[in-house]
């Protein structure tokens, strides 16, 4: 079609401007740890997004072939540093799984219950930085706040906040405390002295209740805030077929309307852990969704988040009981040195990003031939150049954060 | 569908020049494949009605080597590399293994990578982790579109999860050990 000057309305599209390469980043507020978009852009529309990744490269799986497993499992907390319990437990089901040990009822009910926690806080982050991405700061201190609860529980099962190594081969570390002193944090905002002592799962359930009421909050900010859906929906569009080939795992790829989550889907190993469990695993369309909204775009990949996060209270609410009534202990004995067998094994579990894979290649010695880390966010990366092309450039930060990349895992 | 099932749909339509054997008595058992034909035999399993493995979870290289000499006679692998494929299917929800094995070097000389096809025309995603290998294992993917180190910058010298990989004593002034 070719435009007349005649019209007034498009004279502003006449206007030929010059190509432009613009470097975003690699240290950029909305990127999410060191990432490099080389834009390249006519005006105000981005033609070309390509990421370069690599700044945080710290050889992982190179440390591995020289560490026995036990060794490796802060390797993993550093990857994805915001859901590092879930990075623990798959690895520690892969190495289960090769040399074939099952952990006890007990264990297993402890690891549900960990896992959901770190789902909830990871989301929390996904949630509010992405807030943050779009302009809107209020978001971004309600999810830091209800996350450093989570990470005070944390701080009292295992003693490390963030990079916490608790889940490991045979169970976890330690048993879950009986009673521990509630978070300041809590008791600030239930409005109840500080400094009281209660029984453990006790304050779990005075947490997570006040967390399901703020979700209703979290939605009136953001999912149904107009300007929110103007900035989300129908912007970075990801078909199902595209998703699919470009390996896309997790919220991104339910997003795209492919109804696929490991806990249900997955390996056996993996799916028993879930077994007794009553969830539903949700993947756009919604019902509930604007007019606005496209399958695949930047809000169906929200909004994933968001209900996976009820969905996770609804889990680890579950666990509570099942953990009390189990029998056993914590851990079963896993030797510091055991030999890995002459196998080779590939585990995906569900961590809040998507499927994360790990790939052990064991030679008869403890320590393995080969450590693979799969990261979900590698693959869900890949497809910006996809998505980010003739999108205007204030929606790159849009497109990138909905993909709630966490670089450390990236690279690894 | 089980691995037994899935090798001799393979074997039938591919034959044995290019399917290998597959051991079933791996906890993940395998399909090894012959780099001349991984691409038709990727493009059949992903297009296939029985199986559709759509979606490449994985894709990674492994190199078999033992450069201490003391432990290489109880090492128990040829030394040579794997290109290492895993697949599952969205739909059929299943998963398949498969495997390309190449010489650690192309025709034995030092240096020379080993070649193998590039996916990335079967499945997108490979672009990215044939990079990957490609940059850390020392594997040259023909075909690939493009084909340059991603983690490690672009002059760097060696890839470093081969066994025999000489850590570099400083790299543009700052070093390294």
């Amino acid at each position: 079609m070719s435009l007349t000057i005649e019209d007034p309305r498009v004279v502003e599209f006449d206007v030929q401007t010059d190509e432009m390469l613009v470097n975003m980043g690699p240290q950029h507020p909305s990127t999410h740890g060191v990432l490099r978009l080389l834009l390249r852009t006519d005006g105000e529309i981005v033609h070309e997004c390509t990421p370069h990744i690599g700044y945080l490269h710290r050889c992982a799986e190179k440390i591995g072939e020289n560490l026995c497993a036990p060794q490796w499992i802060p390797y993993t907390d550093r990857m994805d540093y915001l859901a590092a319990m879930n990075m623990n437990l798959g690895f520690a089901l892969t190495i289960e799984k090769m040399i074939g040990m099952e952990v006890n009822e007990k264990a297993r009910h402890l690891r549900v219950f960990i896992a959901e926690l770190g789902r909830i806080a990871s989301h929390l982050v996904g949630m509010g930085a992405y807030g943050l991405d779009l302009g809107t700061f209020s978001p971004f201190l309600y999810a830091f706040r209800e996350r450093e609860i989570i990470l005070d529980f944390f701080e009292d099962i295992c003693g490390a906040r963030l990079t916490c190594s608790y889940v490991t081969m045979g169970g976890a570390t330690h048993d879950l405390p009986e009673s521990i002193d509630v978070p300041d944090g809590l008791a600030a905002l239930l409005k109840i002295p500080k400094g009281g002592h209660k029984p453990f799962f006790e304050v779990i359930e005075m947490f997570l209740s006040w967390l399901e009421k703020r979700v209703a909050e979290y939605h009136a900010l953001l999912t149904n805030n107009a300007i929110f859906i103007k900035r989300t929906a129908g912007i970075g569009i990801l078909t199902r077929e595209m998703a699919i080939s470009h390996g896309c795992t997790g919220p991104v790829l339910r997003g795209s309307g492919v109804d696929y989550d490991l806990r249900r889907d997955g390996e056996p190993i993996y799916t028993r852990m879930y077994a007794d469990y009553d969830f539903k695993v949700h993947s756009a369309p919604f019902k509930d969704a604007p007019r606005d909204v496209v399958l695949g775009d930047c809000w169906s990949r929200f909004y994933v988040r968001m209900v996976e996060l009820v969905e996770a209270i609804g889990i680890v609410r579950q666990s509570i009981p099942k953990y009390q009534a189990a029998e056993g202990s914590h851990k079963d004995t896993f030797k510091f040195n055991t030999k890995l067998p002459k196998d080779e094994v590939y585990l995906e579990t569900e961590c809040p990003r998507g499927q994360m894979g790990f790939y052990v290649v064991g030679n008869g010695t403890a320590e393995p031939l080969r450590t693979r880390a799969k990261s979900s966010c590698f693959c869900n990366l890949s497809i910006t150049d996809h998505i980010c092309a003739g999108v205007p450039l204030a929606d790159v930060p849009a497109v990138v954060g909905s993909l709630d990349i966490v670089m450390g895992e990236i690279d690894r | 569908m089980n691995i037994n099932d899935i090798h001799s749909i393979l074997l039938e339509k591919f034959g044995e020049a290019a399917v290998g054997s597959a051991p079933v008595e791996a906890t993940d058992p395998w399909i090894v494949v012959s780099p001349e034909s991984i691409v038709e035999v990727g493009t059949f399993v992903r297009d296939d009605e029985r199986l559709q493995f759509d979606h490449l979870n994985d894709l990674c290289g492994c190199d078999y080597f033992e450069p201490d000499e003391k432990k290489a006679a109880k090492f128990g692998h040829d030394p040579h590399i794997e290109v290492v494929y895993n697949l599952s299917s969205i739909e059929l929800k299943h998963y398949l293994k498969l495997k390309v094995i190449l010489p650690r070097w192309k025709d034995d000389v030092d240096g020379q990578l080993p070649e193998a096809p590039s996916v990335s025309t079967v499945w997108k995603i490979a672009d990215w982790h044939e990079r990957e290998a490609y940059d850390l294992v020392g594997i040259h993917f023909t075909n690939h579109p493009n084909l340059r180190r991603i983690l490690c910058p672009e002059d760097w010298v060696g890839h470093a999860l081969r066994k025999d990989y000489d850590f570099p004593l400083e790299y543009h002034g700052v070093r390294g050990r």
